[in-house]
């Protein structure tokens, strides 16, 4: 059952189009990843959803209270330098009508009740933010960028915190442009560019829609010529003889061979080893799309 | 609601209290610039004729404390928190939240009201019992003038936050208006020495409005409408102005 749905949502400032046409919906309970690049729209998408913003045309349904039922944390949004850790969240916890247990959230965080918010790190910094996100108890949770600007060991620690929301059975609607955070926490993701959806489906999903490309790299002797016809294969190269040439079956001086390069789809490795056993061949790997990979695919090569 | 609302006063006021340089500025300086120059001073004790006969520590210079400490509070103090909290996006926070970031706001005023308050009961209680300086001759009109340039004040802090584009520049405009005021409010030199064409442009100014009636009321006497209209004509203005020009984002 979808629990945010978001039709042909359009958002202008003035002359600059924010969002061009955004569509999805986000089922109960999932981790829903908008992913994009800086100005993309992701940050304005979410604002709307979150009733910050008012669409300038298109409809946002969310079936739950977006002051009582929906947490937010922001980008760029802070607090006093004073306030202590302690203090903001019990203050949060105040504004709502069935707040949640703020001190197991803190501990949960990781965090020092007695602590002001001035001398925080960045990432308990942001782990505050998504405990505040859910002090309300929240059906879902809002998080935008939320691992931005933190080192690799401060962003491991807040996806533990996001990954422990979800069992909680909260709904996640979460804006990044890290595809690993991607990769470890959303079940779905929209695919966001100039202020249009690309493609909204699993991490996996994307992978196969982006051509879900192979690269099978080998050296050999044998003439490789015979394998650009396979329906698989989408192209071959052959290195290693001074640029460009063909494997012509005359082998290298040295003996390994010349380095190929077949790219294609589908069994792409089995449709090869009928052609050119792979016992003719050295040092023989595959490499797959990764969602890196995926998303350049999906969003082009638009300036950001 | 109500509870959230006292929560946010209380963690506001603590929040001030933590903040030294606004502690200083709308109580200690007040209360300590009373009570040092009147006690060191010894003209501050010396009945002045072109006073009235009053001593300058009496009505004028008590007056120009209690005023400094609102001007502090409305000048200063409230918009610089305000700016800063909007630059911080708290109060775009707060906004996705059941409680309106307008509470924020009110706490926000509250808490600058009973600061002035305290700073004026410990000013003129201080002032009497340390130096002998009458309490105020007319309570009441003491109390509504009081209120009145505390409310004209703090709109005028509301419409500096509502103009400001950054907390820095809210800062340096608060100071940059704050000693031509408090000028035109007899600061250094009490109105009743200024010359005629001077004190004319006072009365018309919130601060010479303010401080006049405070000091007519200290000393007995009932504040002139002309300067309770001053103060009331700019709560108005500059109330209608904030309201209008706020941004909460």
């Amino acid at each position: 059952m979808a629990i945010i749905t978001v039709d042909h949502l359009r958002k202008t400032y003035g002359a600059r189009v924010a969002v061009e046409d955004v569509s999805f919906s986000v089922e109960q309970g999932e981790v829903f990843g908008i992913v994009g690049r800086n100005g993309a729209g992701k940050t304005t998408t979410v604002e709307c959803v979150a009733g910050l913003r008012t669409p300038t045309s298109g409809t946002i349904t969310v079936d739950a209270d977006l002051k009582e039922q929906v947490g937010v944390q922001l980008q760029e949004c802070s607090l006093p330098d004073k306030i202590r850790v302690g203090e903001a969240l019990a203050l949060y916890a105040s504004f709502y009508s069935r707040p949640a247990d703020w001190r197991a959230l803190a501990e949960e965080a990781g965090l020092d009740l007695r602590k002001p918010f001035g001398k925080l790190s960045g990432g308990q910094r942001q782990r505050l933010s998504v405990a505040l996100a859910l002090v309300g108890n929240p059906r879902v949770a809002i998080l935008d960028e939320l691992t931005t600007g933190l080192d690799p060991q401060a962003r491991r620690e807040t996806w533990d915190l996001v990954a422990r929301i979800k069992e909680r059975g909260v709904t996640v609607l979460l804006v990044t442009h890290f595809m690993e955070e991607v990769e470890r926490l959303c079940d779905r993701v929209a695919v966001i560019s100039r202020g249009r959806v690309r493609a909204v489906d699993t991490p996996a999903g994307l992978i196969a829609r982006a051509g879900g490309e192979q690269r099978l790299i080998f050296h050999t002797d044998e003439p490789v010529d015979a394998l650009r016809s396979l329906p698989e294969v989408a192209s071959v190269t052959v290195a290693g003889r001074g640029g460009a040439g063909t494997a012509d079956g005359r082998g290298t001086a040295d003996g390994r061979g010349v380095k190929v390069t077949v790219t294609g789809t589908g069994d792409l490795l089995s449709a090869v080893a009928a052609v050119l056993p792979p016992s003719r061949t050295r040092n023989l790997r595959m490499e797959r799309t990764t969602l890196d990979d995926a998303f350049l695919v999906l969003t082009g090569t638009e300036e950001s | 609601m109500t509870k959230a609302f006292g929560k946010l006063t209380a963690v506001e006021a603590r929040l001030f209290l933590r903040e030294p340089v606004a502690v200083f500025f709308a109580i200690v300086l007040p209360v300590g610039l009373l009570l040092g120059l009147g006690t060191t001073i010894p003209g501050f004790r010396e009945a002045d004729p072109s006073l009235g006969g009053q001593r300058l520590v009496d009505a004028p210079f008590t007056a120009m404390m209690v005023l400094l400490s609102i001007v502090t509070l409305g000048l200063s103090v409230l918009p610089a928190s305000l700016v800063l909290y909007r630059e911080r996006g708290v109060l775009r926070r707060m906004s996705t939240t059941p409680v309106r970031p307008g509470a924020l706001l009110s706490a926000q005023l509250l808490i600058n009201v009973v600061v002035s308050v305290v700073a004026t009961v410990l000013t003129l209680t201080l002032g009497h019992l340390v130096l002998d300086v009458p309490l105020p001759g007319s309570p009441w009109a003491f109390a509504g003038v009081f209120a009145l340039g505390s409310v004209a004040m703090l709109s005028i802090g509301l419409l500096l936050a509502a103009v400001a584009p950054t907390s820095r520049i809210v800062q340096g405009v608060g100071s940059a208006l704050m000693f031509p005021l408090l000028f035109l409010a007899g600061m250094w030199l009490p109105r009743p020495l200024m010359p005629e064409l001077l004190r004319r442009i006072s009365d018309f100014t919130p601060t010479g409005a303010f401080g006049q009636g405070l000091m007519d009321a200290l000393g007995g006497q009932a504040p002139q409408p002309l300067h309770l209209a001053v103060l009331a004509g700019w709560a108005l203005a500059a109330g209608i102005g904030a309201a209008r020009l706020f941004r909460w984002e």
